[in-house]
């Protein structure tokens, strides 16, 4: 009996170490670190593409790990790590404190590819990153908000938690067209840490002030809706062809169709949708190609609401699921 | 002579001021007005006209003070209560607004979805839901608060991590968005009033929470509770009740809130609606001089207090501090207030007047 047994388990071991070795179908792990879903509409969009991305049908086995705590997530690291995972997917919550757990990475022969986000490491520790250039989606709204032609801008600028990627590339692009023209001016510059409700507060209080504007530049979509609500409840129009600008980033779908009804003028996309990105990444690396770039930068559109079609809605706008098929998937996400 | 017991007169009125609590908070408004006024008297005008939708407004920042306002005034008449009776504070409050907030929506969007296009419950229904759930993780806090004997603010800290998550997990991850405008007249206008609906919200709450510490006995068995848990059991009170009671009414408080927060756009982010309004709802208890230890409280002063945060923060933005700067000013400003009305503080100052006038009366 006993001996019976020890031949099973042998067996067993046997297979194990030649499904390993031989198998070329075998599944590629992957240790996926990012942040919570429901961080934003963006991430829980983010999240879900790498989910569907990165499934067993696609030959994938997934180790995943949500949180938007920096220790949290190094020690989820350290955990795939030792469970010894083919590629690790990293989008990290905040830029320091990696450099010992992606050395181990490094040592075990475990490649690691950032997405979303960028460290402060060294170069060598990683073998890709797939990153939004924050500050070239500031400059292509910029640049959309010149080509208006607008006779002088007064904008208010609400802006994001200070200090974030995004905060800081779309700040800066407007900041030195502010600077270099006369006709641009800044009316406030507020942060409303990414909430609706502050920047509707901010709108208002310049409302009550008096003071002219014609542009709102919010540096996402949520916060553009709290400006427009402050609008709304002061009687001033908004939108193509109307006397305030509003702008937006991120591309939900509600705010995409805000645009297509023409109450807002612009959006700004940050593409969530890395996967494709991160596929192809591996693809090469486990044909045994040369990445021809360490750092791949994702194509970020920006929309103006006299250009945008139904079909861009669908297609590029994140999230707001009103069929059945969006509402299963989330629950799976949710369940997990 | 009657010029010397005038003048004691004068400084005794003073030291009374001194000492009632309402004295920081009204100090603090007055220096704000007064601020605003001399930055130009724009202030105060309120001007009537049409929104979008058509209906006639009042707008101004008296109004938007008194309209953003609201959320955490109803906030710190619950938070008042907790402090009192259980010496210590809730921290979950923002996330437990989070929760009642998707209970509410959760319960309008029904199986339509999350952006629907016509409502599945009445509001009524909606809000009621969100009050239950709402009074459920109040009664959590309370359970752990005054059977476990568990320090408040570390027995909050557990909804105050997970709240959000919760939240989400309501409405499966997604951002519902109501699309009928009836919703939003909670956090908007109802049409033909051009007062915005959260002030008599608030007002209602107020009133309501007057009438009960008037003609019920819970203000004064609170304060026992919180001053000398023992005397008030050995005088036949229930302490654990009182304290598991005054966490479920923030509970309701919180309902309230969050209704109003979802209200205003009709949408949530679990992530960043209401976040750090904890922070604000202890803070105007302790502007308004209530000792964070427990024992007696001013209702009124707590709600002053929450105005002034508000005040503070509007005045902040007229100014127009620059971003980076804006949490340090608001810290300063709060260092001062906070430290002016600490009971301690208060008592010393008045003695202080106290001396001078003894001191007055020898000399003449």
């Amino acid at each position: 009996m006993k001996k019976r047994i020890m031949g099973l388990a042998l067996g067993v071991i046997t297979a194990a170490a030649f499904g390993m070795t031989v198998n070329a179908d075998e599944l590629i792990k992957v240790g996926i670190i990012n942040n919570d879903p429901n961080e934003s509409g963006y991430r829980t969009a983010n999240v879900k593409d790498l989910e569907q991305a990165f499934s067993e049908e696609n030959g994938f086995e997934a180790q995943t790990f949500y949180s938007l705590d920096n220790g949290e997530q190094i020690d989820a690291a350290k955990k795939f790590i030792q469970d010894g995972v083919d590629y690790l997917l990293l989008s990290a919550a905040e830029t320091t404190g990696w450099d010992s757990v992606l050395q181990d990475a490094q040592t075990e022969g475990i490649d690691v590819i950032l997405f979303d986000r960028t460290i402060d490491a060294d170069e060598s520790l990683y073998v890709a990153s797939v990153v939004s250039d924050m500050a070239q989606e500031g400059q292509t709204a910029v640049d959309w908000l010149a080509g208006q032609g607008l006779d002088e801008y007064n904008i208010i600028h609400i802006q994001g938690v200070m200090g974030s990627a995004a905060q800081v590339g779309r700040t800066g692009a407007l900041d030195e067209k502010v600077a270099a023209e006369d006709t641009w001016n800044i009316v406030t510059q507020q942060t409303a840490e990414w909430n609706a409700e502050k920047a509707q507060q901010i709108v208002q209080s310049v409302i009550d002030s008096g003071e002219e504007f014609n542009v709102i530049y919010a540096e996402n979509d949520d916060m553009a809706k709290g400006a427009v609500a402050a609008l709304d409840a002061k009687g001033i129009s908004h939108g193509v062809g109307k006397d305030v600008i509003v702008m937006g980033f991120d591309c939900n779908k509600w705010a995409l169709e805000e645009l297509l009804a023409g109450n807002w003028n612009y959006d700004g996309q940050c593409n969530p949708f890395q996967s494709e990105y991160l596929l192809d990444i591996i693809n090469k690396l486990e044909a045994g190609e040369e990445l021809e770039e360490k750092t791949i930068i994702m194509d970020e559109k920006g929309f103006d609401a006299e250009t945008i079609t139904e079909e861009d809605v669908e297609t590029y706008g994140i999230g707001g699921g009103d069929t059945a098929e969006a509402e299963t998937e989330v629950e799976t996400t949710a369940a997990e | 002579m009657s010029d010397t017991k005038k003048k004691a007169g004068a400084a005794g009125l003073f030291t009374k001021l001194m000492r009632n609590q309402i004295f920081i908070p009204l100090a603090a408004l007055l220096l704000l007005v007064i601020v605003n006024l001399i930055a130009g008297p724009s202030f105060f005008k309120i001007t009537l006209g049409a929104n979008n939708a058509g209906n006639m407004i009042l707008s101004g920042y008296p109004i938007t003070i008194l309209d953003f306002g609201s959320e955490l005034a109803i906030l710190a008449l619950g938070m008042t209560l907790v402090t009192a009776a259980s010496g210590g504070q809730d921290i979950s409050v923002g996330a437990a607004m989070a929760i009642a907030g998707s209970v509410i929506l959760r319960v309008l969007c029904g199986n339509a979805g999350s952006h629907p296009e016509t409502m599945q419950a009445p509001i009524i229904v909606a809000f009621l839901a969100g009050c239950v759930v709402a009074m459920l993780f109040g009664a959590f806090n309370g359970i752990l608060v005054a059977y476990f004997k568990i320090q408040p603010m570390v027995a909050t800290l557990i909804l105050y991590t997970a709240g959000r998550s919760i939240a989400a997990w309501i409405n499966n991850n997604e951002l519902p968005i109501i699309k009928e405008p009836e919703f939003g007249y909670f956090g908007g206008f109802i049409p033909g009033i051009p007062i915005p609906t959260p002030i008599f919200i608030a007002a209602a709450c107020m009133i309501v929470m007057a009438l009960v510490l008037k003609f019920t006995t819970l203000g004064l068995y609170t304060q026992s509770v919180g001053i000398n848990e023992k005397s008030a059991r050995l005088n036949g009170l229930n302490p654990t009740f009182i304290k598991f009671l005054s966490f479920v009414i923030l509970g309701l408080c919180v309902a309230v809130a969050g209704f109003i927060k979802v209200s205003r756009l009709s949408t949530i982010n679990y992530s960043v609606i209401a976040k750090d309004i904890e922070m604000d709802a202890i803070l105007a208890v302790a502007l308004g001089g209530n000792a964070l230890s427990g024992g007696k409280f001013s209702m009124v002063a707590s709600i002053l207090g929450a105005y002034v945060i508000q005040f503070l923060t509007q005045t902040l933005y007229r100014f127009k501090v620059s971003s980076d700067a804006l949490p340090a000013y608001k810290a300063v400003v709060v260092i001062i207030l906070v430290v002016a009305s600490a009971p301690t503080v208060r008592e010393k100052v008045s003695s202080m007047w106290k001396s001078r006038k003894v001191h007055a009366k020898e000399v003449g």
